[in-house]
């Protein structure tokens, strides 16, 4: 139905897509991956008409095309939904489905019929967003469930969807796959991307492998196991992606809270955190893990007792916690990890600033650290002067990680270390965290990943509803164990 | 995998000016030609005292104005504050002639009282936006307001003027000079030479933009986001204190009618000057820019006689508008 053929696109002098071939065909879900570069975003938006190929055509219907603008693709009945969303903030769900092609009646919005449309389509997808809702004030994944019911009511013959589950819940994917197999079934052709390979084995029919800007495999689903689709994403055998867990030594209290509350939302949570252990926390998205950690850090109310060290401390501010020797790593890395207008430099002495000087900040003390840091985080960057904006999401990670590390922490929180990368970079990042734990640093590591959970964590606290709802050790560390308690049919909720 | 394919990064090869660094440099340059071409007393010892002086008051306030912008801020009420600070100033120095009588002493009390009240009404504005929370538009919309229907009140609708032998006296604080160079413009050439020191080197400044970039991470990296902006408005209530200490000698008088847009030329000067509007990069040498342009355009319209002096604003109202279509096209480039 929509075709990519000899497709290649150049930014100046860089070719970022060299000759690819893409066939979508009606009632079909295609699913492209490959590691964050490779050109899957690029060619994304080259078929819904947000950038123009070099060289090469699209082809609609078995006629080239050569779409002006996104408006007339979408005209055409090929949509793009965004990794980030394009949904005007301050308007309505309702205001946002009909936006640029809103009914109407005479001269008039027809309000009734927008909304009555809008509650069918968000019905549809078993969701619950009020269609008054302000955009701004509802979750990242009911966002995404709005976008999809945008792309709905403009009756998609082709629907390109990039990393649509990045920030759903399982029981969110769920729902959006159900609504998949319902488009298909329509005969829609879906074009999609996703890091989680599980999960292409599950919905997709075809696969397509990028690397480094080339189609490197092509298959029918069934005929690609998992392990086959990341080795040809990172073109060389992943055979470790968790390094070996090392236990440490002897067990000694670094971080002990107790009867800890941020509001209403996390309720008397008490954990201890141990010299060189990596605890993870798991539980559904909304259970209250990174509002607890944000109380721990102090940009957030909290009530509650924190002994760091065995020593009483009060945190108000990340300020506070940084003297205290407790950093956390934020989930945001665009919205509040890094400065993407700024430079490499600016953004990684930021958090550390006073180490630089009191006074005047020593510039070549800063340049000396930011080259360690790319050396030892292994960042790559065109060069030292690019805003990181522009630098690739496993980049920008490694950065923060970078940042973070030379406040010289003793306790490391990190929130959702991974999402967004891609495995090679995943890998990187499970060992930088392994051996920060093995050289006597404490690790809180919240994931929404459980292989990540299983595969790094010593312990594994489970939250549920802003409770802790059991501390995991040894065998109990499995995902049947971690599932049952996040859904509250097992484990006691602290009194 | 170096780079998000989508926006490349490669620096442009060869020869190329950056005209959103050098544009507003190259725009003086042309100015001052112009204005040497057009009258040959232009370069004159005189006028150029003359200019430099004269926007020395704008110059000193627009540095602490650079300060508040970059941090996503802004003060709309520094004009009415330099002449309530005037006012206050006058009324005390008055005040105290019959006891401390005619001399250095009172205006050097004056002198106090001038930074002590531009601290003070610093200290209310960062307040009110820092902890009650309120934009910063509306704030010093408001005390825009107060402080200029506080100086009319004072003056009971008329002038306020100094008492004539403490006007003698201070008179050199304008009119005098240190080697030929006048204070006006010593003063300024110091608050704007410290000022870029601040901002370039310090972590103020770096925090200042950090603010200014994105308040969400500068306070997740330990930034104490209300302090430093707090302190942005103070410092500019201190630079408006000492601009009132230097123009106080030159007319010796305060009226409602002192200051009058000046936060208009002070906030035009600044973005003239390449620091971005909504705060995130900011830099005082470029504001010092500014302001020249903006006074020189005066100047040239005054010796020229080409286009009437009356056009000054419409004249310095379109290169402020251009200022800005050229900091975008900068954007659309990246």
């Amino acid at each position: 139905m929509l075709e990519a053929r000899d497709v290649s696109r150049s930014f100046g002098p860089v070719e970022v897509l060299h000759g690819v071939e893409l066939a979508l065909y009606p009632g079909e879900v295609h699913a492209l991956i490959g590691e964050n570069g490779a050109g899957k975003s690029t060619l994304m938006k080259i078929m819904a008409g947000y950038l123009e190929p070099t060289k090469g055509q699209i082809l609609l219907d078995g006629q080239p095309v050569s779409f002006s603008s996104s408006e007339e693709a979408e005209n055409r009945g090929v949509i793009l939904i965004h990794q980030e969303f394009n949904l005007a903030e301050q308007l309505t769900v309702e205001e946002n489905i009909f936006l640029g092609r809103e009914l109407r009646r005479g001269f008039f919005l027809d309000k009734r019929a927008m909304r009555a449309e809008a509650l069918r389509l968000l019905r549809e997808l078993e969701t619950r967003v009020d269609p008054d809702a302000r955009v701004s004030d509802i979750s990242v994944s009911d966002k995404q469930m709005v976008e999809i019911a945008k792309a709905l009511s403009r009756n998609a013959r082709v629907l390109i969807m990039d990393e649509p589950t990045a920030v759903l819940t399982t029981r969110e994917a769920e729902v959006l796959f159900r609504q998949i197999e319902k488009l298909k079934a329509r005969g829609t052709a879906i074009l999609y991307t996703s890091h989680k390979l599980d999960e292409v084995a599950r919905i997709a029919d075809r696969i397509t492998v990028f690397r480094d800007g080339s189609r490197v495999a092509i298959a029918k689903a069934g005929e690609m196991t998992e392990d086959q689709m990341a080795q040809a994403m990172v073109g060389r055998a992943l055979s470790n992606l968790f390094p070996p867990k090392v236990l440490p030594q002897k067990r000694e209290t670094v971080l002990s809270v107790s009867n800890f509350s941020v509001g209403t939302i996390v309720q008397n949570a008490s954990f201890d955190l141990y010299r060189g252990e990596i605890l993870g926390f798991a539980g559904l998205v909304g259970a209250g893990r990174t509002e607890l950690m944000e109380g721990l850090i102090g940009v957030r109310p909290g009530a509650g007792h924190i002994e760091i060290n065995g020593k009483p401390v009060r945190i108000s501010s990340v300020g506070d916690a940084r003297k205290a020797g407790l950093v956390y790593l934020t989930e945001d890395r665009k919205g509040r990890g890094l400065l993407l207008t700024k430079s490499m430099r600016e953004n990684l002495t930021l958090l550390a600033l006073n180490r630089f000087g009191r006074f005047a900040i020593d510039a070549r003390a800063e340049d000396e650290a930011l080259a360690k840091a790319i050396q030892e985080f292994d960042i790559r960057a065109a060069n030292r002067a690019v805003p990181v904006g522009n630098l690739s999401g496993g980049n920008q990670q490694k950065l923060l990680l970078a940042k973070t590390m030379l406040a010289e922490p003793d306790i490391i929180i990190i929130d959702e270390p991974t999402r967004g990368i891609d495995i090679g970079t995943k890998q990187q990042i499970y060992h930088f965290i392994q051996k920060l734990a093995a050289s006597g640093k404490s690790i809180i590591m919240i994931s929404s990943e459980m292989t990540e959970i299983i595969g790094l964590s010593h312990r594994v606290v489970v939250m549920r509803s802003g409770r802790i709802t059991g501390v995991l050790s040894g065998d109990d560390i499995n995902e049947d164990v971690i599932v049952r308690h996040a859904m509250g049919l097992e484990g006691k909720v602290a009194a | 995998m170096t780079v998000d394919s989508a926006t490349p990064t490669v620096p442009k090869q060869g020869f190329r000016i950056d005209f959103h660094v050098w544009g507003p440099v190259i725009a003086l340059v042309a100015l001052i030609a112009l204005g040497a071409f057009l009258n040959p007393n232009f370069l004159s010892y005189g006028n150029v005292t003359n200019v430099l002086a004269r926007s020395a008051f704008i110059g000193i306030i627009a540095v602490g104005m650079t300060f508040v912008i970059t941090s996503g801020g802004l003060d709309l009420s520094v004009g009415s504050m330099a002449a309530f600070i005037a006012g206050v100033m006058i009324m005390i120095m008055n005040g105290l002639v019959p006891s401390m009588g005619v001399g250095w002493g009172v205006i050097l009390v004056g002198m106090m009282v001038a930074i002590v009240v531009g601290l003070a009404a610093g200290l209310v504005n960062g307040l009110l936006i820092t902890q009650a929370r309120i934009e910063a538009f509306i704030v010093t919309l408001g005390t825009m307001g107060v402080f200029r229907s506080l100086i009319t009140w004072l003056a009971d609708g008329g002038t306020l003027s100094l008492d004539y032998g403490v006007r003698e006296i201070y008179r050199p604080v304008y009119y005098g000079g240190l080697f030929g160079v006048a204070w006006p413009i010593i003063v300024f050439a110091a608050v704007a030479i410290l000022g870029e020191i601040i901002m370039r080197k310090t972590p103020f400044g770096r925090h200042c933009a950090a603010i200014g970039s994105n308040e969400q991470v500068a306070l997740y990296s330990a930034v104490h986001v209300n302090r430093v902006r707090l302190m942005t408005y103070i410092l500019l209530g201190i630079l408006v204190g000492i601009a009132t200490i230097m123009y106080v000698p030159r007319l010796g008088s305060a009226s409602s009618s002192t200051g009058v847009l000046w936060e208009l030329e002070a906030i035009a000067a600044v973005i003239i000057g390449g620091t971005v509007l909504k705060g995130g990069f900011g830099r005082v040498w470029g504001t010092v820019v500014g302001v020249l342009i903006l006074s020189l355009i005066g100047n040239i319209l005054n010796l020229a006689n080409l286009v009437s002096p009356y056009l000054n604003g419409a004249i310095q109202g379109v290169i402020i508008i251009l200022a800005v279509v050229l900091q975008r096209q900068k954007k659309v480039e990246r």
